[in-house]
């Protein structure tokens, strides 16, 4: 349970290189995820946004060593806090997780167990791995609780799930992943089940928790919004790869592969985009992963879609200034683009 | 329900007057039951062609209006007109002829054992709309119209992606060839992408059909694109209705203001907005004195603990908040949560 401080060589929380999950399924195998790079520090946020199916998921899943039996992971490297995960056993990686990474899931009311108080949950994380007793547990769950911003906290450990408002739960969620001061929180669509007032203050608690306790943050989420306000770099994933990276200005400000492009014209800004107009939109559908994959995945829906697009796989170049995305366009090609509209420039 | 005068011509295609739903909530066979004021007193209006957005939280009663706009479920006090005549007096199914319904999840509103010919033809079929070759040309039409491609004729929903799905569902509720529709939360089970073409897909049809939408979201930024009057509604009551330019652009109401404020839009120079609305959603069964909004509400007084505020009328629109109802008042009587709002 212990050893969990060795002294890391980088000082990325989590490091991956070319992670690839296959999964078996009846038509063949799945390309879930195919060469992701990313890493996180401490006090970073990370966001991965992409549709449901890009595999950012899986992607969550597969760092915290609970993918399903029926899929394969193959990485070149993957890294907690300099520790090996890909030659630690099952039982090893149940030590970890709830130590070292926490999680947050989507739904607070499924994520808890409804037939054990609130307290009782909290206090088992702490116990389970050895960071001291029941009196210990307690304090460090009060002490969470009203961190999280919820009132009468002794009170509320006594107090089962469903006794609970959905924002209350989600804050009874975070307090309970904090309680053994991980290094690395993987937060999958924490807010998308929220009303939007509530949402807000979830994220600004999180924001707040991230300064004080100096975790990494891997937040997951197909909400545009969030990632805009809360990243500090982003990885926008589609059919199971990174297609742009870069912080949260170049992703937003001067995106590069058309399909960050094409999202962020489909979602209306108050203010901006004129009420009532035709909203941009991606036409077509995302592919079917199973099989060997050839050329730009986006290439069928890519209104700039050329002949070198089908052919080879397409790197992610990475300037200088960390902005990569994986596109056969040039910058220039690109920013060229924008300018024209959008259909002027149809494969030949 | 008493016998209302008719207007011969409405200018309204759709209008409540003093709309109430109370449901008697019992927390077991012999605990007194206790009423849930789901929709309280709820006067709107709607000009055929025009989209009405209902915004709201969780729970505030926006389901249960858009059950009442479709017949589906009584008022318990007021009337719905439907071009000035009362629903209650309609006959059921001239009502559903009329308003149809669009609901939130394409995965669950479509029956998974029948093809998408049984599925679009079947208000035809209950209304017994013409013959079988007819009904089957009516299918076809309405699925060009909402960009199904005939060769889905046969398919079963499962064959079909979340957008397919949906466009399935705008053509069911389009087989009659209604007035009204009813969509609640139509894109919030749906990706960004798709989403923009279901949202685009909805305007071509107003302006194709001149339909009228009720159009229930929580997604603030999308409301205010499809809209042209807002209703919003806090805890069973209509805060504040108006224009959507009205109401967007010069919100009255701190709650409007508040949900406003909370929109996140993808520009990376805002930071996540500060909302101090302090606690949450209050329990609809038991609901804080005055004004309901009063325990989250910055610019509470005293008085809004024991007075609920009146809708005042005020540029087209109503607005139920004491600061413009009494603005001299609230400006004597001593602020309650500046505490509370720094310490949330």
């Amino acid at each position: 349970m212990e050893g969990n401080t060795p002294k890391n060589t980088s000082d990325h929380v989590l490091d991956v290189r070319n992670l690839n999950v296959r999964i078996k399924v009846p038509a063949g195998t799945l390309h879930a995820v195919t060469d992701v790079d990313f890493h996180v520090d401490r006090g970073e946020t990370l966001c991965i946004v992409g549709e449901s199916g890009c595999g950012k998921s899986i992607t969550s899943l597969a760092v915290m060593g609970l993918l399903p039996r029926s899929a394969t992971m193959t990485a070149d490297k993957l890294t907690l806090e300099g520790r090996d995960l890909l030659s630690v056993t099952d039982r090893q990686f149940a030590d970890l997780r709830g130590d070292r990474i926490g999680m947050i899931f989507q739904d607070p009311m499924t994520s808890l167990n409804p037939v054990y108080t609130i307290g009782n949950q909290m206090e088992e994380v702490y116990i389970r791995h050895g960071k001291g007793g029941r009196k210990e547990a307690r304090e460090r769950a009060i002490y969470l609780l009203e961190k999280v911003g919820i009132t009468a906290a002794a009170s509320r450990l006594g107090q089962y799930p469903h006794q609970l408002s959905g924002g209350l739960r989600q804050r009874v969620m975070i307090a309970m992943t904090l309680m053994c001061d991980p290094a690395l929180v993987i937060a999958d669509e924490p807010t998308t089940a929220l009303d939007v007032t509530i949402q807000a203050q979830i994220l600004n608690l999180l924001k707040e928790l991230q300064d004080e306790f100096h975790m990494g943050l891997i937040f997951i989420t197909h909400d545009l919004g969030v990632v805009a306000r809360i990243a500090d770099r982003v990885a926008v994933m589609y059919a199971g790869l990174v297609v742009e990276t870069g912080n949260a200005e170049q992703v937003f400000s001067a995106p590069m592969h058309p399909y960050t492009q094409g999202l962020l014209e489909c979602i209306p800004i108050p203010g901006k985009t004129v009420r009532g107009s035709q909203l941009g939109s991606i036409p077509g559908i995302v592919p079917a992963l199973i099989g060997e994959q050839e050329g730009c995945l986006f290439r069928n829906r890519c209104s700039y879609a050329r002949e070198a697009c089908t052919d080879g796989e397409i790197d992610l170049e990475t300037g200088g200034d960390q902005h990569g995305y994986r596109c056969v366009l040039t910058p220039e090609e690109t920013v060229n683009h924008i300018k024209k509209a959008p259909n002027a420039a149809v494969a030949e | 329900m008493t016998e209302q005068t008719q207007t011969p011509t409405s200018q309204y295609v759709l209008e409540c007057r003093d709309v109430s739903r109370t449901f008697m909530i019992g927390r077991g066979p012999f605990t007194e039951k206790r009423p849930l004021r789901a929709v309280q007193d709820i006067s709107l209006q709607v000009r055929r062609g025009e989209v009405l957005a209902v915004v709201g939280e969780s729970g505030c009663g926006k389901t249960t209006l858009a059950k009442m706009l479709l017949g589906l479920l009584e008022p318990t006090a007021g009337d719905i007109l439907y071009e000035g005549v009362p629903i209650s007096s309609v006959d059921r199914r001239d009502v559903a002829r009329r308003i149809q319904p669009v609901f939130q999840d394409p995965y669950s509103s479509l029956n998974p054992r029948k093809t998408l010919a049984q599925i679009i033809s079947l208000p035809l079929d209950v209304h017994k709309i013409g013959t079988p070759a007819e009904r089957k040309a009516r299918v076809e039409e309405i699925m060009e119209l909402v960009g199904l491609p005939r060769r889905l004729l046969y398919s079963y929903p499962s064959q079909l992606s979340g957008g397919q799905r949906q466009r399935v569902a705008i053509a069911r509720a389009l087989a009659m060839k209604p007035e009204i529709l009813v969509c609640d939360e139509p894109t919030s089970a749906l990706d960004v992408s798709v989403q923009a073409q279901i949202l685009n897909l909805l305007q071509e049809l107003r302006d194709e059909l001149n339909l009228t939408y009720v159009f229930i979201s929580h997604n603030l930024a999308v409301v205010e694109h499809m809209s042209t009057r807002v209703a919003v509604m806090y805890l069973g009551r209509l805060i504040e209705f108006g224009m959507a330019d009205q109401v967007f652009d010069h919100p009255r109401h701190p709650y409007t203001q508040a949900l406003l404020d909370s929109v996140l839009t993808p520009e990376p120079q805002y930071s996540l907005p500060n909302i101090a609305m302090g606690r949450g959603f209050p329990n609809p069964l038991n609901p804080p004195s005055g004004c309901a909004f009063h325990p989250r509400c910055p610019h509470a007084t005293e008085l809004c603990q024991w007075a609920q505020p009146q809708p005042l009328a005020a540029d087209g629109g109503t607005v139920e908040c004491h600061l413009h109802s009494d603005p001299d008042a609230m400006a004597k009587s001593p602020r309650i949560n500046e505490q509370k709002a720094s310490a949330a």
